[in-house]
């Protein structure tokens, strides 16, 4: 099972060992120049980029402001498929859930498709404490889980592990989740692919129970679309009897058209093709092809309070691309288990603490786990303004006393500066002692600031008075 | 269970209230995706081929003939094709052929490659749709065999996406594929073949009219 992000550190202090790892910025570096360089091909060859981004943007935008209509109509167009509808409050909800439907079935064991909602309720940890095993099939994910590490990257989970390190995990532990990799196993990607191929094929021709997720659900038809490449999706969404899919409630588009938009935006902007290889979409149960029994789980566990800020509501619009996180210089430096969350990078940073709130040390940090260069907004296919939402975060952050140090250095300068003779006198306070004042901070939360930097030299004289000084010998 | 979903729902609305409740939702302008021109099916093979997936172009009269020819390249022996393939299309294979009456995943397995139609092309992406429809069988028998060799006929070819999908009916289960299986999940390099089909060969078929 992989590791849960309890009782993580809080982003400072996860990133600075992070970027210590010179091994893990090695791995971090190639991999986001490579899929920099590939995303900046795929996009730049469609013309109407900018124009195509706005109308992804606007189509969230118009499904959010009236979610409440189409979810009903989503449950309306899926059961009259043949499907079942679930709500889930919770994380805890939607886990009970699922496990009372794998358990229903009769089996113990459950084939998934790479899906950040499941990730984000922790379903494999909840489903093992029933006794039921959850296989990820997903390349990257079945690296994570054999190494029982976290994911790092929200479309290439084990973004932080070489090839060498592949094959070593593969080595080590496929054997204790069922077919053992070969003996003679290289660092070859095509063998480490082909490794995984046959590990997990006779679990895919057997398996009776699937768990996905879903990239957009359509509320209009009650369609739901996954898009991958590996094929473990299409086998976890064909082969099984029974398929349940959690899906957060902000992946809903109105309208069958409106995949049109996305079909072209996702791709492009998240693996850098033109197309992924490949993309399933299937509509409550088709007699004789697929599974028999299909179940939707919609899930709010929180996204109903990103809702509610009018600001950072723009942040469901995410379609989990992860280009903001390939173009992020503290991304590419700190890595992903800094951010202590599936959502790791500019996304994560404004995500996870609008969904967990900024009570903990760890969430109230992640809004400042950035330099706001604004590259993130830039390279987002649908346009969310990731800056602004740090920004507000930050004030919420300040307001609430998260941050106590920095909530009383505010309070004094606007002690301070609120009035001018109190201005005066700070500021010939600080002349009389500049030299005393050292180039770099010593103690307490703001030295770390100095590391850096050296702090600006106090002139002599206020400019106040020396501008009063002048003024008076003009006159004379 | 209902409890949640009125709890949900309330929620929703309740985080909606600077939202004019007479508010209808905003249409909003999509860009049309490359316009279609007369290259649509040497743009298709083009992208076809930049996924390796070995597009191969032929005259109507000339596909039994290319069909066989592709299997006896694979050196495929036994094939499974949908029930309603045109039997015309495999009329000169020397493969066995095993027509698909719901044959379970080890049985598909055990199977050297599948032959099927597709529902639409799309050009700009390289991708062919497969929606159960004519030719094209149920979604397991694209899957689990490890060659596709898929018969695009070149009038099903539209331009870009937005073609394909107002061609395409969601009440069907749907398949787009481009290429063959890959993975990009180590060092980000892409590498061809995982748990679909490894190899993806499509024979483009000219059919009078379409300028092919």
């Amino acid at each position: 099972m992989s590791r849960t992000f309890l009782g993580m550190p809080p982003f400072p202090k996860a990133a600075e060992a992070a970027v210590a790892d010179a091994q893990l910025r090695h791995n971090l570096h190639r991999a986001t120049r490579t899929i920099r360089r590939t995303r900046g091909r795929a996009v730049a060859e469609v013309d109407d980029w900018e124009a195509l981004r706005a109308a992804g943007a606007a189509i969230k935008d118009r499904t959010l402001r009236h979610l409440d209509r189409y979810l009903e109509q989503l449950e309306e167009a899926v059961t009259a498929a043949g499907g079942h509808v679930h709500w889930a409050v919770d994380a805890a909800e939607a886990n009970a859930v699922v496990t009372e439907l794998v358990r229903a079935t009769g089996h113990r064991e459950v084939v998934k498709v790479k899906s950040m909602a499941t990730q984000e309720i922790g379903l494999n940890e909840a489903l093992a404490e029933a006794g039921i095993t959850a296989y990820e099939t997903d390349l990257a994910e079945l690296i994570v889980q054999l190494a029982e590490d976290r994911p790092s990257h929200i479309l290439v989970p084990a973004i932080h592990r070489n090839r060498a390190e592949i094959r070593e995990i593969f080595l080590r532990a496929m054997a204790d989740w069922g077919r053992p990799a070969p003996a003679d196993l290289t660092d070859d990607p095509r063998a480490l692919a082909e490794a995984a191929r046959r590990h997990l094929r006779e679990r895919f021709l057997t398996a009776k129970v699937a768990v996905s997720g879903a990239n957009f659900a359509v509320a209009e038809t009650g369609t739901l679309v996954v898009l991958e490449s590996e094929g473990n999706g299409r086998m976890c969404l064909t082969l099984p009897e029974t398929l349940i899919s959690v899906v957060g409630i902000e992946k809903l588009v109105p309208t069958w058209r409106d995949l049109e938009v996305f079909l072209r935006l996702l791709p492009r902007s998240s693996t850098g093709e033109r197309m992924n290889p490949y993309t399933s979409m299937w509509t409550g149960v088709a007699p004789g092809d697929g599974p028999r029994e299909f179940h939707l789980v919609l899930l709010d566990n929180g996204r109903t309070d990103v809702l509610a800020d009018a600001v950072g509501r723009q942040t469901l619009r995410c379609i989990r691309c992860s280009a903001c996180l390939n173009v992020c210089p503290v991304y590419e430096r700190a890595g992903g288990h800094a951010y202590g969350s599936v959502y790791p990078g500019p996304i994560g940073a404004i995500l996870t603490p609008q969904l967990r709130g900024t009570a903990s040390e760890a969430d109230a940090a992640l809004p400042y786990a950035s330099s706001l260069c604004g590259a993130c907004f830039e390279v987002c296919p649908v346009a969310i303004d990731i800056p602004e939402v740090l920004v507000h975060l930050r004030e919420r952050v300040v307001e609430q006393g998260g941050r106590p140090g920095e909530r009383a250095l505010l309070a004094a300068a606007s002690w301070t500066l609120g009035d001018e003779r109190r201005l005066a006198w700070a500021q010939r306070a600080a002349g009389a002692v500049r030299s005393l004042v050292p180039r770099r901070l010593p103690l307490g939360p703001a030295a770390a600031w100095t590391d850096t930097r050296d702090l600006p030299e106090i002139p002599a004289e206020p400019f106040r008075d020396w501008w009063a000084r002048r003024e008076k010998e003009d006159g004379r | 269970m209902n409890r949640s979903r009125e709890r949900i729902l309330a929620r929703v609305r309740a985080a909606l209230a600077d939202v004019p409740r007479d508010e209808e939702p905003a249409p909003v302008a999509v860009p049309p995706g490359r316009a279609a021109t007369d290259g649509l099916v040497d743009l298709f093979a083009d992208r076809l081929e930049h996924y390796r997936a070995r597009p191969v172009r032929v005259g109507a009269a000339d596909l039994p003939e290319a069909v066989a020819a592709a299997l006896r390249r694979r050196g495929a022996g036994r094939v499974v094709v949908p029930a309603d393939l045109p039997e015309e299309w495999t009329s000169r294979c020397e493969a066995e052929l095993v027509a698909d009456d719901g044959l379970d995943p080890a049985a598909l397995d055990a199977v050297d490659g599948v032959v099927t139609g597709c529902a639409v092309a799309v050009a700009a992406t390289g991708t062919i749709v497969l929606d159960g429809g004519a030719a094209q069988g149920r979604r397991a028998l694209t899957l689990v065999p490890d060659y596709h060799l898929c018969v695009v006929d070149a009038a099903r070819i539209v331009a870009d996406v937005p073609d394909a999908v107002a061609r395409l009916s969601p009440v069907r289960p749907l398949t787009w594929i481009s290429g063959p299986s890959a993975t990009s999940d180590i060092e980000l390099n892409r590498v061809e073949g995982v748990h679909g089909p490894r190899t993806l060969e499509v024979l483009i078929v000219s059919s009078p009219g379409t300028g092919a």
